[in-house]
């Protein structure tokens, strides 16, 4: 083996065997784009239908199937792997790693994820149509009253889960065990601590959803009775074993997405990063919280009053150290010198709009109004807020901000603020009316509705049509700025980041760090 | 804290270059993946689904392919390891890999454990009418009254399948006999006691082969290392009789309702681990007997199945407890 200090293979084999972190994590950041416009050309069809009131284009049954696919794809197939592939890239950058852990696992956690989306995307084609019971999947109607092809989907997430769990394991051995000396837990940089954190909740969850859908399938196929009353058990059970993995997961999303706007906003506030182990803390009461609170995903279900009250406290305390993180956010901002590039306003967008998201769950965590909000588009609303705006805005943020490091290509300045102000009126006219027509009552995942929705559905249909097209745009600016962007050739090609990956040549050698940088004691960020 | 400059000592830590393991091992994932689900749909909805016995050839290949794989990438890290190519760093990294690897199984049987626990608890008094949650017992399963282990299912306390006031998903029929010791008719013949005395010990067995390797006194290793792999086939042997009691003689089976389901899904997981346990442990021995593999210093294959045995066994203690005591 020796020293291999030459570039990656040639064609398609490198793609396929390889183990490099650079490599594996621009195949996860390639995959959840095209399965991002894939979900989203499914949201189209959604907003299509909604575009008027009455029956328009697609079937009842079929538009069922796109609201499924669409959270299924949008949550395990885009977000989850873009932020993988994000950590996958700078992890190993950010604390002076050779590679990852564990290389050709790395590999194979990528690897398994295309083939799984393939056969949960052919159910589309199966007999008895694609599921259709809703990304959250509730028995009866994924078990008793599930087309054949729930089979598949079951044992799609059974791949998903283990590929996510793999990708965890792999990614909490490269941060505890492949820091360079010095790099102390305390000096790592945010976005590793919130990976960190993040990974330990998909290991902790991802098996729990793996035991809801086995016991699905055991239901379906050999007689079980888990989430049926008629033979002692209880369909109410799949919800707490789903919300058990279903709310952490929320903030393995959203986690990640911190970590990101916690390296954006010092770097163009030229400011070290406001409260930096106050941020560890709420991350982590963030993630110890999120293992308490799942049943107020189920206040309507009828739980005793003792658990809707526990669930409803616990839920409200989320508050706090979201709250602190917000807060640091913007007092790191607090008389910096800042700029707007193009990162940084995606990073503000997110503040925003996720600070909106997280108010509008507050209102939902409180047990007795939310049995006015339950299911209605007032929840939608809600949770693309902090979908949306919260996670995939810090994804674009962050694929602008470390693009030129990573291609050593400049992307289009102009294009990108385009972009930006594109997606954010985009986003509010399309998620902000559905507010109004959740608290009113509309509820979701009908593909009709009465005629007092109809202006407000056309508005929401007319800003998703528009926000759709702006990642077109998206898609073209990094294509060109990989193609033909303006070189950079500074290290630091924002003045005001900081971090080992800045002291890397753009592009970073297809190896970095064979041997650890020494970390000099100095000042906190 | 953009100061970086190289360190002065450093083991080199290997990444390997490039390796066709994953895809391989992905190909022969999702053949097994989809043609299980396939014979699955061929079995439960027949017609259309009708493959004409195909199916079970795809999953075949598929699982061919994916143990063959695993296969080869256990030799080539362990020849890689021989080779010296592993920093303690790395070796480091293996271990982390499998301690968060036992953690994902912890929670795996968590899920399961807490399924037991709800029903047990708050699911199934209220189908009985107990408390808020029972109200609509008159309207559904009049007449339900709910003990552990359940003597009848709902369905049948409202005349079987077909008089089912809701929809109708498959008929359960209760067992007439269960697991519990109440039920056995000796204390001497009921297998569950056995099998946790057989576990425990063999955690212990387990035990002193690891300290017997730790002294360098293989012959010892290996010995107690065979009496742990005798002792797990035991177990699996009991296991498959309890199972065939359950069915032949109890009427306890997948179909008994929620008693049944937790039943076999519990122990079946646990069984088909301690049979993964039991195969890690016997290649462990195989690999010391013949190639002389392990050394006091450098057994991390050993180290890492007893791991996993010790887990599987405390995973038993619980289901000792929650599924054949309490």
């Amino acid at each position: 083996m020796g020293d291999h200090h030459h570039g990656p293979a040639k064609g398609l084999s490198r793609w396929l065997y390889t183990t490099n972190h650079k490599d594996i994590g621009t195949m996860y950041l390639w995959f959840s784009f095209a399965m991002f416009l894939l979900g989203g050309a499914f949201a189209m069809i959604i907003r299509a239908e909604l575009f008027q009131p009455g029956m328009q284009l697609v079937e009842p049954g079929f538009f069922n199937q796109m609201t499924t696919l669409h959270g299924l794809i949008m949550v395990f197939g885009a977000i989850m792997p873009s932020f993988v592939g994000l950590a996958n890239w700078l992890i190993p950058m950010m604390i002076g790693a050779p590679d990852m852990a564990l290389p050709r696992m790395n590999n194979w956690s990528f690897w398994i994820l295309p083939p799984a989306f393939l056969m949960l995307a052919s159910t589309l084609l199966m007999e008895g149509g694609a599921p259709a019971f809703g990304w959250t999947f509730y028995a009866p109607l994924s078990t008793t009253y599930a087309p054949p092809s729930v089979t598949f989907f079951i044992f799609a997430i059974h791949i998903l889960g283990v590929s996510s769990i793999m990708g965890s394991i792999n990614i909490i051995a490269t941060v505890m065990n492949m820091r360079a000396p010095g790099m102390s837990y305390m000096k790592m940089p945010l976005f590793v601590w919130t990976w960190l954190i993040t990974a330990f909740l998909l290991v902790a969850v991802m098996p729990v959803l793996a035991g809801a859908v086995t016991m699905m399938l055991m239901d379906i196929h050999f007689g079980t009775s888990f989430f049926s009353a008629a033979g002692g058990g209880d369909p109410v059970l799949f919800q707490h074993i789903f919300w058990f993995f279903g709310h952490p997961e929320v903030y393995i999303i959203i986690l990640p997405a911190f970590g990101v706007i916690s390296q954006i906003i010092p770097a163009f506030s030229r400011k070290p990063l406001f409260g930096y182990a106050s941020m560890v803390y709420a991350t982590a009461a963030i993630a110890f919280l999120s293992f308490i609170v799942w049943a107020h995903h189920m206040y309507t279900v009828g739980m005793p009053l003792a658990g809707e009250l526990f669930f409803m406290y616990a839920t409200m305390l989320i508050a706090v150290p979201t709250g602190v993180k917000v807060f640091n956010w913007v007092t790191t901002m607090w008389r910096g010198a800042m700029t707007f590039e193009t990162p940084m306003l995606f990073s503000i967008g997110f503040l925003v709009l996720f600070t909106i998201g997280g108010f509008t769950g507050l209102m939902l965590s409180i047990a007795p109004a939310d049995f006015q909000y339950h299911d209605t588009y007032f929840v939608v609303a809600h949770f693309h807020y902090v979908m949306v705006a919260g996670a995939v805005f810090s994804m674009t943020a962050a694929i602008y901000f470390w693009l030129p490091k990573w291609t050593g290509r400049m992307y289009n300045e102009t294009m990108g603020k385009v972009h930006f102000w594109v997606s954010f009126i985009g986003f509010n006219i399309t998620f902000f009316p559905q507010h109004f027509v959740g608290l009113a009552g509309m509820p979701r995942r009908i593909p009709d509705y009465a005629l007092q929705f109809a202006d407000f559905n056309m508005m929401s249909s007319i800003g998703a049509f528009i926000y759709g097209a702006s990642q077109l745009l998206f898609l073209y600016n990094v294509i060109a700025a990989i193609t033909s962007g303006k070189r950079v050739t500074d290290e630091k090609i924002w003045d005001g980041a900081e971090g080992l990956e800045w002291t890397l040549p753009s592009p970073p050698p297809y190896h970095t760090f064979e041997v650890p940088p020494t970390i000099e004691e100095q000042p906190a960020h | 804290m953009s100061s970086a400059q190289p360190s002065t000592e450093y083991e080199k830590y290997y990444v390997p270059e490039s390796s066709s393991l994953a895809v391989r091992a992905t190909i022969g994932l999702v053949l097994t993946v989809f043609g299980g689900g396939l014979v699955l749909n061929e079995m439960t909805f027949g017609g259309t689904h009708d493959t004409g016995g195909m199916a079970k050839y795809v999953m075949y290949v598929g699982l061919a392919i994916f143990i063959a794989t695993l296969t080869y990438w256990f030799r080539t890290a362990i020849k890689e390891n021989k080779a010296g190519m592993n920093s303690s760093q790395l070796s480091n990294s293996y271990v982390l890999g499998m301690f968060w690897f036992i953690f994902s199984e912890v929670m795996f049987f968590a899920a399961f454990f807490g399924a037991l626990l709800y029903v047990r608890t708050l699911a199934g008094p209220w189908l009985a009418g107990e408390g808020d949650g029972g109200r609509m017992n008159f309207l559904l399963w009049e007449g339900f009254e709910y003990t552990w282990p359940p003597v009848i299912t709902p369905q049948e306390v409202v005349g079987g399948a077909l008089s089912q006031p809701i929809a109708n998903n498959g008929e359960f029929v209760s067992q007439h006999t269960s697991m519990a010791f109440a039920d056995a008719h000796h204390w001497y013949a009921w297998l569950p006691l056995w099998n946790t005395i057989i576990l425990l010990t063999s955690s212990v067995t387990c035990e002193f082969a690891h300290r017997g390797l730790a002294k360098g006194d293989i012959k010892r290793f290996e010995a107690w290392l065979a009496v742990t792999v005798g002792l797990a086939i035991i177990f699996l042997f009991l296991q498959a009789a309890e199972y065939y009691e359950a069915y032949e003689l109890f009427g306890l089976t997948l179909n008994s309702g929620i008693y049944g389901s937790t039943f076999f899904m519990l122990t079946g997981f646990h069984g088909f681990h301690v049979a993964m346990g039991m195969t890690m442990l016997l290649i462990q021995l195989i690999r010391s007997v013949r190639n002389k593999h392990l050394t006091p210093t450098d057994h991390f294959g050993f180290s890492a199945s007893s791991w996993y045995w010790h887990f599987v066994d405390v995973v038993w203690v619980f289901l000792f407890i929650f599924v054949y005591i309490i």
